[in-house]
């Protein structure tokens, strides 16, 4: 895996789950109180930053073959999780992510939450909504992030593709005021998916002690493979709800 | 305490199972299988995981799909 391929991957995971942390923090900031906002998001990105300090050197204490084994059968469980969300969307099984929705329904719960401060918080309900979300999202990009850039032997590298997300996204939300909306959000989640599936059956494999036909160049196969299957069965699927939807309008 | 176990051990479940547990023990499964092949039956099982794999998402959509439109 190249040095590109690292940051791109970690980039495009990193901008999904920053892009929906920044619709709650929206929703937080703008109907209650920004302060209180800013102060959860700040120890969010405190733990996240313990977890990193914690977990990213104590990885590598692990036998390479046996971190790949794990982290591999893990990535790969995550891609799938990503992947079956993705083609279930994209089939119209399940809605589309719309970060428009999730930004009213979560401003319309704001609105409604009692106020009152706790702790030396001004507003408790505002601060817990961002630090939750910051903190949820964000353990989902740290677990990418770290177990791609130590996979690589280069974690930096992984940070690097990470904050500049977060950078962009924070960037682009600051200036607007608003969800955004327009992100494309599950083609990113099915390219993720994709990649996390792919490099965890790679590492997954390689960790139980199996050797690659062509090594690393087996993934130039393994990806498209992944990508052609994937699309296979978002067709599929999207062809037989059609099916039985224009079946379902032929019986009335 | 209890209560704070169980709701900490639901948002692990959720993080890295997520909605269909069967990919997870699938791939469990096929590490597994490879591990053995590779080291007990000295067969260099490349092929197993991939397939696993495809055949893990196929059927978490099938499950996830039928009867529904």
């Amino acid at each position: 895996m190249n040095a590109l391929a690292l940051v791109l991957t970690v980039f495009v995971a990193c901008v999904v789950e920053a892009v929906e942390a920044l619709t709650i923090v929206l929703a937080a900031g703008l109907t209650r109180e920004w302060r209180s906002t800013f102060q959860g998001m700040a120890v969010a990105l405190l733990v996240l930053a313990a977890v990193v300090a914690a977990v990213g050197p104590a990885l590598t204490l692990f036998p390479l073959g046996a971190l790949r084994l794990v982290v591999g059968g893990l990535l790969a469980v995550f891609g799938l999780q990503w992947l079956r969300k993705a083609v279930l969307r994209a089939s119209g099984y399940q809605n589309l992510h719309d970060e428009a929705g999730i930004y009213a329904r979560q401003v319309a719960a704001a609105q409604a939450a009692a106020t009152g401060g706790r702790n030396g918080v001004r507003d408790w309900y505002a601060f817990t909504l961002s630090f939750k979300g910051v903190l949820l999202e964000g353990l989902e990009v740290v677990f990418i992030a770290i177990t791609f850039g130590d996979n690589q032997g280069n974690l930096g590298l992984a940070a690097v593709g990470a904050a500049a997300a977060v950078l962009v996204v924070a960037g682009v939300g600051v200036s607007a005021r608003a969800p955004l909306a327009r992100v494309p959000e599950n083609i990113m989640k099915f390219a993720v998916g994709v990649m996390l599936t792919s490099f965890g059956t790679f590492w997954g494999a390689e960790g139980a002690g199996v050797r690659w036909p062509g090594n690393d160049a087996a993934l130039l196969v393994i990806v498209p493979v992944i990508v052609a299957v994937s699309l296979g069965y978002t067709v599929v699927l999207r062809r037989s709800r059609v099916a039985a939807l224009g079946a379902a309008e032929r019986a009335l | 305490m209890s209560r704070w176990l169980r709701s900490v051990g639901a948002f692990w479940y959720d993080f890295i199972i997520g909605d269909d547990w069967r990919g997870a023990a699938v791939v469990l499964a096929a590490l597994a299988g490879t591990a053995v092949a590779v080291h007990a039956a000295g067969v260099n099982a490349w092929w197993l995981m991939p397939v696993c794999v495809i055949a893990a998402l196929g059927w978490s959509l099938r499950r996830a799909t039928r009867g529904r439109s």
